[in-house]
């Protein structure tokens, strides 16, 4: 057994804070990553994606003209 | 590097490191305990209070990393509209703000027992309790702001006033006369601590730090992602308008 001397509760307490808020932080900062992912899912489920992700015409297949006039 | 500025790269990038860096921090965090709690000898003075050191330390150096960190992503912000910079900038906050909070803590509860006080309003407390303010200022800032860009701007104008705190922190103990020990690792002629007790102290604060990287890419990549999605999200506002009008 872990022999920590007349002032355990206070070693003992400064462990327990420190991994109560490292845990925490950890726990919001994972949750928050999830929920984001979940949600950019969810939207490019739909259809909704930036530019960039969209996705890109088949080679061979003819580029559709940009109108150039009214 | 100048591909990373690319947040899809970058993004891809955290996708990969982000499982090895968790089984090297989780690995480096059980060694560093069993050291600390198991392994570390009592200090002649201190006896077994002294394994306050190996959480207290660690924490209150990435306390002043973070607004480091802060400081140099606002230059990033301000003088060359990184993409990321706002992005590292927001994100390192809460992480600071919480190794802050226990540097704070920890030190308090080290302090009873060595000092006969939990607190005093030395030099060194008082600087580092000011750190902690300013982070809940930054972190404030950003929230009330609702565009990211003029939070980002605002936030990286304070955070460049309050950068002027670190050096004041660190060297409280030399300029002023506190309660606080000198530096007694980083220091002129080597560490004063015995290498049984640096040991633990050095192996705990490179798990520290690894977990301070570690979360700060996860936090990160959840703040690009949260911005896609707003994006996105005004998209989507913007069609159903025009389908509408």
């Amino acid at each position: 057994m872990l022999d920590l001397g007349p002032h355990a509760s206070f070693i003992i307490a400064a462990y327990a804070v420190t991994l109560v808020a490292v845990a925490a932080l950890a726990f919001f900062i994972v949750e928050d990553d999830r929920k984001q992912r979940r949600i950019l899912a969810e939207l490019e489920r739909k259809g909704i994606r930036r530019r960039s992700a969209a996705p890109k015409p088949t080679p061979g297949k003819p580029k559709s003209k940009r109108k150039t006039g009214a | 590097m100048i591909s990373l500025a690319n947040p899809t790269r970058f993004l891809g990038l955290v996708d990969r490191v982000v499982p090895w860096l968790t089984a090297v921090t989780l690995i480096l965090l059980g060694l560093g305990l069993y050291l600390s709690l198991f392994v570390a000898p009592p200090d002649y003075q201190q006896g077994e209070t002294v394994k306050i050191m190996f959480i207290h330390v660690p924490s209150a150096w990435l306390a002043m990393f973070g607004y480091m960190l802060i400081a140099v992503a606002a230059l990033g912000t301000l003088i060359w509209r990184h993409p990321l910079a706002d992005v590292a900038a927001k994100t390192a906050a809460p992480i600071g703000a919480t190794f802050t909070f226990v540097a704070l803590v920890t030190g308090s509860l080290w302090g009873k027992p060595m000092w006969g006080t939990y607190w005093v309003w030395d030099a060194r407390l008082t600087s580092v309790l000011i750190l902690f303010l300013l982070y809940l200022g930054l972190i404030a800032l950003w929230q009330s702001i609702e565009e990211p860009g003029r939070a980002g701007r605002a936030a990286a104008i304070l955070a460049l006033v309050g950068a002027v705190n670190v050096p004041i922190i660190h060297y409280s103990v030399v300029w002023w006369n506190t309660l606080h020990q000198p530096a007694s690792v980083f220091r002129m002629g080597g560490p004063s601590i015995d290498p049984a007790l640096l040991t633990p102290l050095f192996v705990m604060a490179i798990a520290f730090t690894l977990l301070f990287v570690l979360l700060h890419l996860i936090a990160m990549r959840a703040e690009i992602l949260r911005r896609r999605v707003l994006a996105l999200q005004q998209t989507q506002v913007e069609r159903a308008a025009l389908v509408e009008a």
